[in-house]
């Protein structure tokens, strides 16, 4: 083994690992530039739309000075993202405050929804999916994959408001149709108010993986290893464990990051729905007030998290290859 | 002789097998293996031959099912009155430990995220072999003639050559030494050396374990080399059966005969007038001067020198990875050459061509099946030349095109038509027209047959003789295949890793080859005068 | 010439994969919803004030009550004529985003599969970065920067869908122009351009169409719940996103304004997503019929 590791630094799936890494890098370095560019199309003076519109001049021009505004772009962008790196994230003009407070608890809450729906969906949708694959051409199919099908067309407010027409208000009053937690509260201390945002951020990424395990396990039982292996005389079970789901690892860990990622856009809108405290609903909140510096680091934080989960997919897929893993560079 | 179906292992009778929309693809076939014996089943595509070895092992592929007929089988060990009649659980103890299977393609049948120690000890596992599991897979490992060492077991499919992977197949076919062994075209994709090789290995084992052995070919020259009996199968029946030398050299079924007619054969004469070949004096249509090309630190082709003379056919023959295609596109003036220099008719090759030049080459690709468009029809596809190189007006370029489609036996119905619709052979056929259409000096045919079942490569090659004769288009042909070179060519170069390391007539290089290369071909070509 | 066999004649109808398509239960249920729901948005802001007597500004009694035909919304407007009227802003919008989507993607796509190189890693590369938000956050990012406006939306959800119909359609263009037909055409001197029109783009379109489904699908979906954010179309104006979210504070007493608009979205995304995928399902089994 230890001859294998002292090889990898030069192996072709080093190689390709750090070119994704570099790439990722590269990728963020290109968000950082577009989200601060964005704000140069702001209209009117920053300053004065942090201060308000009674402020005076003096005051506008102190906290020009204050902000850096006088300085050229460059120097800005570069200041920015310093402030960024070191978890400086901005001052928000409608809570007057700095944003790394307003965000703080939020991304905590925001990341807790994220955990639950893809640690509830993932074994769910996997064990689907696969079951839909192994019994293709059955009811059993027909009946997931049509209901996957329609779930996946719906978008995510219409799951989340049909729910809570079914268990929150209409039909059941089971559930709390809206986060009842005070504000500062954290929202893990009253658990029923998480079920209705994640079960409908469940049934949004659900049925995605579900047609993703079904198309990857169904092609790889249609491949010929699966049939030659059926004609060795190994039992089903084997046939499938050993020879078919290996074949799902790469694609299945690039559907699991395309999940989160999906779920990372999904939570702005359920979040909204629901009103809980995340991450989300700041965002909302601060676009309806032309808060940009909370915007600028709500969207950074989200591409990122979509950038680092993608790159995360990628590994996994070039380490679950010994198409790659094996290949030294010399016999390729 | 038929194998008596009392002493036969395995013997099929009245199999009939239809898809799940009721259309019937095998309508009743009888075969017989006896112990130790190779009854190779030959059929071209379509024939229903790899359904027909499938069932032995109580197999069918998806959409297709049984609906008749039964298999006995009566082994070493163990009798079934129908293997067709077992459950499922039975016919899996029975596959890969009774009746074992080796596939066509050893690059998809072997799985790539296994080791090769695993994809041969499985077998045994599944079915509990009672001895030492790593002992058996180093010895049956042995038997096909690959090393056994730890460092070759712990390998990966993809790290093995062609050759390698098909005998890793065939060891784990073998491995629980079965009473019937069915290989399905295990020779298909290798070069006629390792396929000699493999053939050997194949004999070998079936001799010393008394294994009936089913072969399913499409190629009677293998046949003639390697089986006892044959079976031939056409339109999912057995037309003709009978042992090697019965069938070889008095074939009953005028399929049969058909067929045989239409394998190449390297030892029979071919009565075909010699094209003016080129006399000493004049100047060569195509010179090739040195020419070389390199993909980074490879060197592709080396130094090559050639000359095709007006009228002629020269056979450029060359296994996968000699450089042939590479060769003969840079000739087309589909990829430039690194080195070296082309002169037509005495003037260099510019790059790009001018348009006479692009009109006077031209090439024929080896798949019919991805050299046409298919949302154009033949005449569109046709037409693509005749308005980019020409200055032909429409009305012109119609006339022409049914004039071409008419040069290669197509009827103008053909024109507006759409490949999806046409098989394998009226492609080729259109795109040879095609490359015809802006009547070129020189043709490039580069494998143009070997896509299409034996009876429709004869067809081509008439085709294309007919085409030399009427319309004098010099030709190069280039092929793995030695043994076409006497229907369809004047000279011969050989080119082996990127080399031409002998030119000469047909008849000199194949009467007495220089060279070790060309004289191994030769010997490791199969061929029908060598029935067992 | 000897002739063993008559050559196998395979029998494939030409006829268009859209033909096809609707040949399947699947496509033709999905297609009467979604033709149900384009009819309700195109017939009924005429149809509307004919059925209830009110039109869409008018008050039809107080807030949330059971007035008018289904009740009166947070305005005490009427419910029902508010949703005939507010259908047309989603799929003129949606329309309008896929078509920038499926154009930019198919050209974008095709030249980066085909010309391969730099201008491939620029496409590419330049797609990435995009591809780095979800959608929305970036449609939220511009509404934070340039106000909400219709068109803007349009713009914004269009762009980011190009770099998504840019990957598959370089998919499909690579496997294209690695065919023998490709290489033929530039043999005789096809100029690119008309190689990327005529051999390749044919040869491209059942993934192309599949795009244009999911591209529709996603964006009615984005519209919406843009709308639905209030960041999308603006009050005073009938739209079936702006219509949930102005009346789910008052679900319980007057759910109509929810359920009725909320519905219509649902049919319409699972119409439009029944329809591609009887067409990928289509699609798929052509490219394996070919090969």
């Amino acid at each position: 083994m230890s001859a294998v590791q002292m090889s990898t630094l030069t192996s072709p799936m080093a190689r390709m690992i750090g070119r994704r890494l570099l790439l990722s890098v590269l990728v963020l370095f290109v968000v950082s530039i577009l989200v601060f560019g964005a704000t140069l199309l702001l209209p009117g003076d920053p300053a004065r739309a942090i201060l308000g519109q009674q402020a005076t001049p003096e005051r506008v021009a102190a906290l020009t000075e204050q902000l850096g505004l006088d300085r050229p772009v460059w120097e800005r962008y570069f200041s920015w993202l310093g402030g960024i790196l070191t978890g400086d994230l901005g001052f928000s003009a409608a809570t007057q405050g700095p944003v790394s407070e307003l965000l703080g608890g939020r991304i905590a809450a925001s990341g807790l929804l994220l955990v639950l729906t893809a640690l509830i969906s993932t074994p769910i949708a996997l064990a689907l999916g696969a079951w839909a694959a192994v019994r293709r051409g059955t009811r059993t199919d027909s009946v997931l994959s049509g209901s996957s099908l329609v779930l996946a067309a719906l978008p995510e407010f219409v799951i989340g408001v049909l729910l809570v027409v079914l268990l929150a208000t209409s039909v059941l009053q089971i559930l709390p149709s809206v986060t009842i937690a005070r504000p500062g509260e954290p929202v893990w201390t009253r658990p029923e108010q998480l079920v209705l945002p994640v079960l409908t951020l469940a049934l949004v990424v659900i049925p995605y993986v579900v047609r993703m395990t079904r198309a990857t396990l169904s092609e790889a039982l249609d491949a010929g290893f699966v049939e030659m292996a059926r004609l060795k005389g190994l039992p089903e079970r084997t046939v499938l464990m050993r020879h078919a789901v290996p074949h799902t690892i790469g694609p299945v860990a690039q559907v699991f990051a395309l999940q989160l990622a999906w779920l990372a856009g999904g939570v702005v809108v359920v979040e909204f729905l629901f009103r809980y405290p995340g991450i989300g609903e700041a965002l909302i909140d601060a676009v309806a007030n032309r808060d940009v510096q909370v915007v600028q680091a709500i969207t950074l934080i989200i591409a990122a998290f979509y950038v680092l989960v993608n790159l995360a997919a990628d590994v996994a897929g070039i380490l679950a290859d010994p198409r790659i893993r094996t290949s030294s560079g010399v016999d390729a | 002789m038929t194998a008596d179906t009392t002493t036969a292992t395995i013997s099929c009778s009245g199999l009939r097998v239809a898809t799940t929309g009721g259309r019937e693809v095998l309508h009743g076939v009888d075969y017989a293996v006896a112990p130790g014996e190779i009854l190779a089943l030959v059929g071209e595509s379509g024939s229903g031959k790899t359904t027909a070895a499938l069932a032995a092992l109580g197999h069918f592929r998806t959409g297709l099912g049984c609906t008749g007929g039964t298999i006995a089988f009566h082994g070493h060990t163990e009798t079934h009155d129908d293997l067709l009649a077992l459950p499922e659980a039975t016919i899996r103890g029975v596959r890969g430990r009774l009746v074992s299977y080796v596939p066509q393609d050893p690059a998809l049948s072997l799985n790539p995220l296994l080791r090769i120690d695993t994809q041969v000890s499985e077998v045994l596992v599944a079915h509990g072999y009672t001895g030492d599991v790593a002992a058996r897979v180093r010895e049956v490992l042995d038997d096909v003639g690959l090393p056994t060492d730890d460092t070759f077991l712990s390998r990966y499919p993809h790290q093995l050559s062609g050759g390698q992977q098909q005998r890793v197949g065939i060891a784990a076919a073998f491995a629980n030494r079965p009473d019937v062994v069915v290989l399905d075209e295990p020779t298909t994709g290798l070069d006629v050396t390792t396929q000699d090789l493999v053939l050997d290995t194949v004999r070998d084992l079936v001799t010393r374990s008394r294994t009936a052995a089913l072969y399913i070919t499409h190629d009677l020259a293998v046949v003639a080399g390697l089986a006892d009996r044959v079976a031939v199968m056409q339109g999912g029946e057995v037309v003709e059966t009978g042992t090697v030398t019965q069938v070889l050299t008095a074939p009953e079924h005028p399929y049969t005969r058909d067929l045989i007619a239409a394998v190449p054969d390297l030892n029979r004469a071919v009565e075909r007038e010699n094209a003016p070949s080129g006399d000493d004096a004049g100047e060569p249509l195509l010179r090739v001067t040195g020419a070389g090309k390199r993909y980074g630190p490879k060197t592709v082709l080396d130094g090559i020198d050639l000359e095709l003379w007006p009228g002629e056919c020269l056979m450029l023959l060359g296994e996968s990875g000699s450089g042939k295609t590479t060769l003969a596109r840079g000739l087309a003036g589909l990829l430039d050459l690194d080195d070296g220099s082309l002169t037509l008719n005495g003037e260099p090759l510019a790059t790009p061509r001018s348009y006479a030049q692009l009109r006077s080459v031209q090439y024929v690709f080896q798949s019919p099946f991805a050299s046409l468009n298919p949302r154009r029809t033949i005449a569109s596809s046709l037409e693509v030349p005749l308005r980019h190189l020409t200055d032909l007006d429409a009305g012109a370029r119609e006339a022409r095109v049914l004039d071409m489609l008419n040069q290669v036996r197509l009827d103008e119905s053909f024109a507006h038509r759409y490949p999806g619709g046409l098989s394998g052979g009226e492609r080729q056929r259109a795109a040879i027209a095609r490359a015809l259409v802006t009547a070129p000096n020189v043709l490039v045919c580069d494998e143009v047959t070997s896509a299409l079942d034996v009876s429709v490569q004869a067809r081509i090659i008439d085709l294309l003789a007919t085409v030399r004769r009427e319309l004098g288009t010099a030709m190069l042909f280039v092929t793995h295949n030695i043994a076409l070179a006497r229907e369809v060519a004047d000279r011969i170069a050989v080119l082996q890793g990127g080399r031409i390391v002998e030119q000469g007539t047909v008849e000199e290089v194949l009467a007495d080859p220089q060279h070790s290369y060309t004289r191994e071909l030769l010997e490791h070509t199969p061929s029908m005068t060598a029935a067992r | 010439m000897s002739a063993p066999t008559t050559e196998p004649t395979t029998t494939t109808v030409s006829t268009s994969l859209i033909r096809r398509t609707f040949r399947r239960r699947q496509a033709r249920i999905g297609a009467v919803l979604t033709l149900v729901v384009v009819a309700v948005a195109l017939l009924g802001p005429v149809l509307g004030p004919l059925l209830t007597g009110f039109a869409t500004d008018d008050f039809a009694g107080r807030p949330f009550q059971p007035d008018g035909v289904l009740g009166t919304d947070d305005l005490g407007r009427d419910v029902l004529t508010r949703f005939l009227a507010g259908g047309g802003p989603v799929l003129l919008y949606a329309v309008a985003a896929t078509a920038i989507g499926i154009v930019g993607g198919a050209i974008a796509g095709m030249l980066a599969g085909y010309s391969g190189g730099r201008l491939d890693s620029i496409i590419m590369r330049g797609g990435d970065v995009l591809l780095s938000f979800p959608q929305l956050v970036l449609a939220l990012l511009a509404v934070a920067v340039l106000g909400s406006s219709g068109w803007l939306l349009v713009l914004v959800i269009g762009v980011t869908h190009i770099p998504r119909v840019a990957r598959v359609a370089r998919q499909a263009t690579l496997s294209v122009a690695s065919q023998d037909y490709v290489l033929a055409a530039r043999m005789y001197g096809v100029p690119r351009r008309r190689i990327l029109a005529t051999e390749v783009l044919p040869n491209i379109t059942g993934p192309l169409m599949v795009e244009l489904g999911l591209r529709l699908t996603y964006s009615i979906g984005y519209v919406a719940s843009l709308s639905f954010l209030g960041l999308g179309v603006q009050p005073p104006a009938a739209d079936w996103g702006l219509q949930i979210n102005e009346n789910r504070i008052a679900l319980i007493v007057a759910p109509w304004g929810v359920i009725l608009p909320v519905l219509a979205i649902a049919v319409l995304t699972v119409g439009t997503n029944m329809i591609t995928d009887a067409l990928a399902k289509e699609s798929a089994d052509t490219t394996g019929e070919n090969s």
